[in-house]
This record gives structure tokens, C-alpha cells and sequence, in this order.
């Protein structure tokens, strides 16, 4: 019983541990001098006592917790009847399920046997004299923790540099954790992706024209030759974002311009955390939008004017993206341009420059770096965006310019070789790994490159 | 406590005992207006200002000040911190048009004509009534292109030649030119403190404007810098009336005819430079320039 609360215990024993310790600390202060004789704060002491106490019981714990089926399992092994021992690898861990199932209370897969049963009762009687033995080991570790550092407490010893050292590496570890995750999903998709140019060769899918992923999956099958060059996708790609482009850049540059020169300062306080929203719109939104609005008005407007329009076109998922990143390219200049320094806008215009030349001749080129930074995660962020083009721009890989066919992207492509029962193994599958690597690639190198051009930018004011 | 009590029975002969709180209280209560020391007026003026009041909202900031502005004269405007002399200068080429919530009442004349007439263009005012600011503020553009900015802007000339001359021309002017004549495409920003300064100042001449005003030009430079420009200004006055706002009394007595001191927004005395310090004849001016105050 007292197992299942132990990690509470510890850390209530661990309070306990903080009072004891800091107690102690203005105890021996006491008789030389009050607290200004201590090296540390009494709350240092305390920390210290706690951390003592609390870390190694902990670890303990937690190894325990890992190593407990593992020792139990070994031990249940030694009363199984030998026939079992003698059935084959991937038989005999049946077995060891059926007892654990047994174990956590569930039904037996096969008819109630009793030496499995036997077996799981001998399991759990184990499990709870370990448990017993485990929380008495730690429960005397950790008041043997607090006596020794009570006894330890004095004047010189240094509590506060060992706190801030032992809060230094927690801090390390949880940075350290976020970076290891980051490299740990990079190293993923990369050796996934290493997989697939063992198959198709490197060349072939960044040069060839053609794209149909679609393998046999029978050797009888028809059809389903399956070719991966990934130039259509790169295209569609690159068109969409360009047509998003066409449309951010225009309206976000000029309404940060307009904010951050010509509108009021009160309408710019209230106008630009609305303009921030449309960034806080999920972009499954912006996809039936782009699917049920925009795409069959574009195609009705196509029809009209006698144009061949298919019903999802390039031009409808770029119009929306273009929307959606509107926010990215308005807000990211609107910082830059607020922060070119008033001194220039005024010295322009004490030469008799109108307010439109003044922008347009010092204050957008002295804030053009930033700009140019803020479109880049802007496009970035468009290259990457998925739900839009999954919903507005259809599947085929079409290898086109015309902004009025249908034409995929590279996130889309990803999102169709992953849907629905695959084999891992095949090259349809890990031919979204190696898109992967490469939109990674690709955006990392905006990014970066963005990062620098605002960076320089920064130099320049401070 | 024992060391507190000796200070108040201390007395200090080195502090006057001008009561400065009580004889504004006093001045204020005799007249909303003060009467302003001196003459204001020329007999043949570049700008004159008539009954000029600016407010801030609710904010007087100066109150119904009457000057002229010669041609070919430097005037300066001293006076402590707050006392209007930057705002009335704001105001002769109308960059408080700028500032929200700035309103400026009465008249002031350029060459006669109304500059706050409805139908007055700030543009070419501006134009012919230069700016040079406290902080040196070069555009982050080539040293050509900051001098060649103005020209191209109000299409002075379209031909490279010309503007090439009118660059050169400004250059010169301000005395910048042989320092600079071989780097004229590096940007003016990487010129020292006292080189931008001179570089605004021909930004400002290279459009061939009538007056130059200068707010505090010196005060984010070195001494040396500082008598450069000095220098510059005994020598664009041949050229240009200029109109400097300084705290440096020494400057303002070196490179002005006239000085005016200004006070709470009030305009106290204007007269000759040299007889304004030497012999003051308000009590507020003479305490400031004696460094009583401000």
C-alpha cells in the first residue's frame, strides 16, 4: 500500500526536510551572532537538506520503477513447469503476457489455465513484498539523508553555491532535453529518408518528372510501376507559395505601413492585435474556406470567362494561404518600421519631403532588412503549411505553372503516403521521410538566412 | 538627529538667497503676459512671429511671443529646459505639424506671406526653411545620396552633372567636402558624429533654403566638433539667416548677433548678443546667464 504513495511520502518527507534543515540553520547561527554569520541564507540550508533527501530518493524510485518487471519476470521464470521453458522465443513471451495480463485483472486469452494463474498470483505476492522492501529502503535513505546533513549544518558550509550549482544542472537537463528531442526527430527522418535512397536513388527523386507513388503491392498487380521524382511536387510547391506571396506581400507590407505611419496611434493599438487574430485562426478553418469559397467561386469565375478550371486549383489554396500569412508579414514589419527612429522620418521631412516620399525613400529601405526577414518566416511558414493544401489543392502531381490546374504540394504528398494501412518498409512510405528531410532542409536554410538578415537589422539601431 | 539639526542652523554664504518659486508666483501674478525686454523688431525682416501661442491639448507651452528674424543674422534662443525656445522653432517651419495635439495661434510671416495660411503647401515651406536637429540623423543611405535627396525629391534637376554640382557645391558649404570627396558612396552613417552633423547641414543647404534652424546642433558632439561647426555657421550667416537653439551661453555668444532668453514660455528679453551678456537688463535674464538657474 504504501508503495503506491511513495512518491508523495517523498516529497512531503522532503518538506519536512526543508523546515528541519533551515531550522537547524538559525539554531547554529544562534549562539555566534544571529543569521549575517552564516555563510548561506537559512532557506539555502533548507533547499540543501531537501535536495539531499529528496534527489537520491527519487532516483531510487524511478530505477525501481523501471527495473521491477524485469527482476519480477526472471523470478516467476524459475517456478514455470519446464515444458514452457522449452517453447520457442516468440511463444513463450505469449506466456509471460498471459500472466501479466492476468496480473492487471484482464481476461486470459486462452481458457483459464492455472498454471498462469498460479504463476500471476506468485507475481503479485513478489510485487508487494518488493514494493514493501523498495519504500523501506527509501524511506531510511532519506532520514538517513536529513540526519547526516543536520549533522553537517554549521556555520561555513556553503549551502547557497551548492543550491545554485544542483539548480544550474536542472536547468541544463531540461534545455538539454528540448535539444535532444529536436536532434532525436531530425536523426528520425533522416535515417528513414537514408532508407529510401537506398531504393531510389538520389538523383531520380530530385530530378525526375515524374511522380506516382502508388507500388504493387502483389507482384501480379497492374498499374503500379510506382515513380518518384519529385520535381512536380517541388513545383506545386513553389507555385503555391508563390501565389501566396503575390498576395501577403502587397497587403501586409502596406497595412503595416499604414499602421505604423499613418494611422492613428489609437487605431494602431486596437487594429493591430486584431490583424495578430487572423493568425490565431486554426488552418483547417482557412482549408474549408479555401475548399467551399474560394475554390468554386475561382472555378464559376473560370467558367465564365470559358477557362478550363479545375475544381481545386493552385490559385484558391494560394489566395488563402496568402491570407493566412497576411498577420506574419504585417505584424513582423510593423515592428521594424515602428522601430526606425522618428530623427530620420523628421529630417525628411524638414527637407520638405512629403510623408509618402519619407516612406517610401527612408523609412521602408532603413527598415527593408527586417522587412525582408519578416517575409521569409513568412514564407517558411507557407511552404510547411499543410491543412490549406490538403483540402484546396488536390492530390495529383501535376507538373505545371498554370495556377488554375490542380497541382500538389510537398506536405500534401507526406500527409497521402502516410494515411491508411502501409508497410513501413516500402518505398511509398519512405518516400515521405525523404520529403520530409527536404522540406526540413528548406525551411531550416529560410530560417536561418531570415534570422540573419534580422539579426544585421538589430545591429544597426542598437 | 545631532547631524540634521547642525545642517539646518548651518547657513551656506555661497547660495544666494533668491527665492526663484516666489518671485515666479510674483511676475505671474502681475500679468498673464510678460512684457518682453528689448526690442523684438527689425526694420527689414526675413520672419517675423506676431502673438504667437502653441499649445500642447490643454498644454500652453509658449504664450503670445512677438520676434523677427533677420536676414543674415544668427539670432539664438536660450533659456532653461522647457522654457518653449525648441517649440517656437519648431513652429517656423512648421515640424509641429508633426507632434498630435499641437495647435499654434497667431501669425508668423516668411518674406511676408502667412505661413500658417490654410492655403500655404508645407512642402515647399519646408524647403525654403531648412532643419538641422540635436542629434546628428543621416539617413541610412550613401553620403551622396543624403545631400542629393532634397534636389531629387523636389526635382530640382534631373541631369546626373548638375546634381553631381549641387552635392558638391553643399558639400563645400559645410566644409565636409574634403574629408569626404573620395567616399562619397560609403554611408553617411559611418562618418563621425561631428561629420554627420555637418553632413545634415548640407543636407539642409543643398536645397537652397532662405533660413536654417538649428535645435541644440552641438549638444551630442565634441569640443572640436563643436568649433568646426561654430565655424561653419559665422559662415553660412552670409548666406542664410539662421535661427540656433543652444545651452551653451558660450556658444550662443560666439557665433550670434542676437540672442533672446526665453522663460516659462515666455519671451523675457531679446537684444544684441553682446549686450545681453554683458548687461542684462531683466533680473531673470542676468540670473541665468550669471548660472544662477537653469
Amino acid at each position: 500500500m504504501i508503495y503506491s504513495y511513495l512518491p508523495f511520502i517523498i516529497l512531503l518527507l522532503g518538506a519536512c526536510a526543508y523546515f528541519i534543515g533551515s531550522a537547524k540553520a538559525v539554531a547554529v547561527s544562534g549562539g555566534s551572532g544571529g543569521i549575517r554569520s552564516l555563510h548561506s541564507l537559512p532557506s539555502h540550508y533548507g533547499a540543501l537538506t531537501a535536495l539531499c533527501c529528496v534527489l537520491p530518493a527519487l532516483m531510487v524510485y524511478a530505477l525501481w520503477q523501471i527495473a521491477e518487471p524485469m527482476v519480477l519476470t526472471s523470478m516467476i521464470k524459475k517456478g514455470l513447469p519446464a515444458a514452457m521453458l522449452q517453447l520457442s522465443a516468440n511463444e513463450f513471451s505469449l506466456v509471460l503476457n498471459d500472466i501479466r495480463n492476468a496480473v492487471a485483472g484482464n481476461s486470459l486469452s486462452g481458457s483459464g489455465d492455472t498454471v498462469i494463474l498460479a504463476a500471476a498470483q506468485r507475481y503479485m505476492a513478489l510485487q508487494a513484498t518488493a514494493g514493501k522492501i523498495a519504500s523501506a529502503v527509501i524511506l531510511v535513505m532519506m532520514i538517513a539523508a536529513v540526519l547526516i546533513m543536520y549533522s553537517r549544518i554549521h556555520i561555513h558550509l556553503r549551502a547557497r553555491n551548492i543550491v545554485e550549482g544542483l539548480i544550474r544542472i536542472s536547468i541544463i537537463l531540461c534545455s538539454a532535453v528540448a535539444i535532444f528531442t529536436t536532434i532525436g526527430i531530425v536523426l528520425s527522418v533522416l535515417f528513414e529518408a537514408i532508407r529510401f535512397f537506398k531504393i531510389i536513388p538520389l538523383q531520380d527523386f530530385l530530378l525526375g518528372l515524374d511522380w506516382s507513388p502508388q507500388t504493387a503491392i502483389r507482384t501480379d498487380q497492374v498499374g503500379s510501376s510506382g515513380a518518384f521524382g519529385a520535381v512536380p511536387i517541388f513545383v506545386g510547391t513553389i507555385l503555391i507559395a508563390l501565389i501566396a506571396m503575390v498576395v501577403a506581400i502587397p497587403i501586409g507590407l502596406l497595412s503595416a505601413i499604414y499602421l505604423s505611419e499613418y494611422a492613428h496611434p489609437r487605431f494602431r493599438e486596437i487594429a493591430k492585435p486584431l490583424l495578430e487574430i487572423l493568425a490565431g485562426i486554426p488552418t483547417v478553418v482557412y482549408g474549408f474556406f479555401a475548399a467551399l469559397t474560394v475554390a468554386p467561386f475561382i472555378r464559376d469565375i473560370g467558367t465564365s470567362l470559358h477557362l478550363e478550371v479545375s475544381s481545386e486549383s493552385a490559385l484558391a489554396a494560394g489566395l488563402v494561404m496568402g491570407v493566412m500569412i497576411i498577420p506574419f508579414v504585417s505584424s513582423l514589419s510593423e515592428d521594424v518600421l515602428h522601430a526606425v527612429p522618428q530623427s530620420l522620418r523628421d529630417g525628411s521631412l524638414a527637407l520638405g519631403a512629403t510623408q509618402y516620399e519619407t516612406v517610401k525613400n527612408v523609412v521602408v529601405p532603413a527598415a527593408l532588412p527586417g522587412i525582408v526577414g519578416g517575409i521569409l518566416l513568412a514564407v517558411s511558414r507557407a511552404i510547411g503549411e499543410t491543412m490549406i493544401v490538403v483540402m484546396a489543392a488536390g492530390l495529383s502531381a501535376n507538373l505545371t505553372f498554370n495556377p488554375l490546374k490542380t497541382v500538389t504540394t510537398v506536405t500534401v504528398q507526406i500527409v497521402t503516403l502516410l494515411v491508411g494501412d502501409q508497410e513501413f518498409d516500402s518505398p511509398k512510405t519512405l518516400a515521405a521521410f525523404a520529403l520530409g528531410l527536404i522540406l526540413f532542409f528548406f525551411t531550416l536554410c529560410l530560417n536561418i538566412i531570415a534570422i540573419r538578415v534580422v539579426q544585421k537589422y538589430r545591429e544597426q539601431y542598437e | 538627529m545631532e547631524l540634521t539639526s547642525q545642517l539646518a542652523n548651518q547657513s551656506f554664504p555661497t547660495l544666494p538667497t533668491y527665492d526663484f518659486a516666489a518671485s515666479l508666483e510674483q511676475t505671474e501674478a502681475q500679468s498673464a503676459v510678460r512684457q518682453t525686454v528689448g526690442n523684438p523688431f527689425l526694420d527689414n525682416p526675413r520672419m517675423t512671429c506676431r502673438d504667437v501661442a502653441v499649445f500642447y491639448g490643454e498644454k500652453q507651452a509658449i504664450r503670445h511671443i512677438n520676434i523677427d528674424v533677420g536676414c543674415n543674422e544668427v539670432l539664438a534662443m536660450i533659456g532653461p529646459s522647457g522654457c518653449g525656445k525648441s517649440t517656437l522653432l519648431r513652429c517656423l517651419n512648421r515640424m509641429n505639424d508633426t507632434v498630435p495635439g499641437c495647435r499654434v495661434e497667431g501669425e508668423i510671416r516668411l518674406d511676408g506671406e502667412n505661413i500658417y495660411d490654410p492655403s500655404v503647401d508645407v512642402v515647399p515651406l519646408r524647403a525654403r526653411v531648412g532643419m538641422v536637429f540635436q542629434k546628428p540623423n543621416p539617413f541610412p543611405k550613401s553620403i551622396f545620396d543624403n545631400v542629393a535627396y532634397g534636389p531629387k525629391i523636389h526635382g530640382f534637376t534631373t541631369d546626373k552633372a548638375e546634381l553631381a554640382d549641387i552635392v558638391e557645391t553643399s558639400l563645400i558649404k559645410a566644409g565636409l567636402w574634403e574629408e569626404v570627396k573620395d567616399r562619397l558612396q560609403e554611408p553617411g552613417t559611418g562618418l563621425s558624429g561631428g561629420q554627420q552633423q555637418r553632413l545634415c547641414i548640407a543636407r539642409a543647404i543643398a536645397v537652397s533654403p532662405e533660413v536654417i534652424l538649428m535645435d541644440e546642433p552641438c549638444s551630442a558632439l565634441d569640443p572640436i566638433a563643436t568649433a568646426k561647426i561654430e565655424e561653419l555657421i559665422a559662415e553660412l550667416r552670409e548666406q542664410f539667416s539662421i535661427v540656433i537653439v543652444t545651452h551653451a551661453m558660450q556658444q550662443a555668444s560666439r557665433v550670434s548677433q542676437r540672442t533672446a532668453y526665453f522663460h516659462l514660455g515666455d519671451l523675457i528679453e531679446v537684444g544684441p548678443t553682446e549686450r545681453i551678456f554683458t548687461n542684462p537688463r531683466h533680473r531673470l535674464t542676468e540670473d541665468y546667464i550669471t548660472g544662477r538657474f537653469g
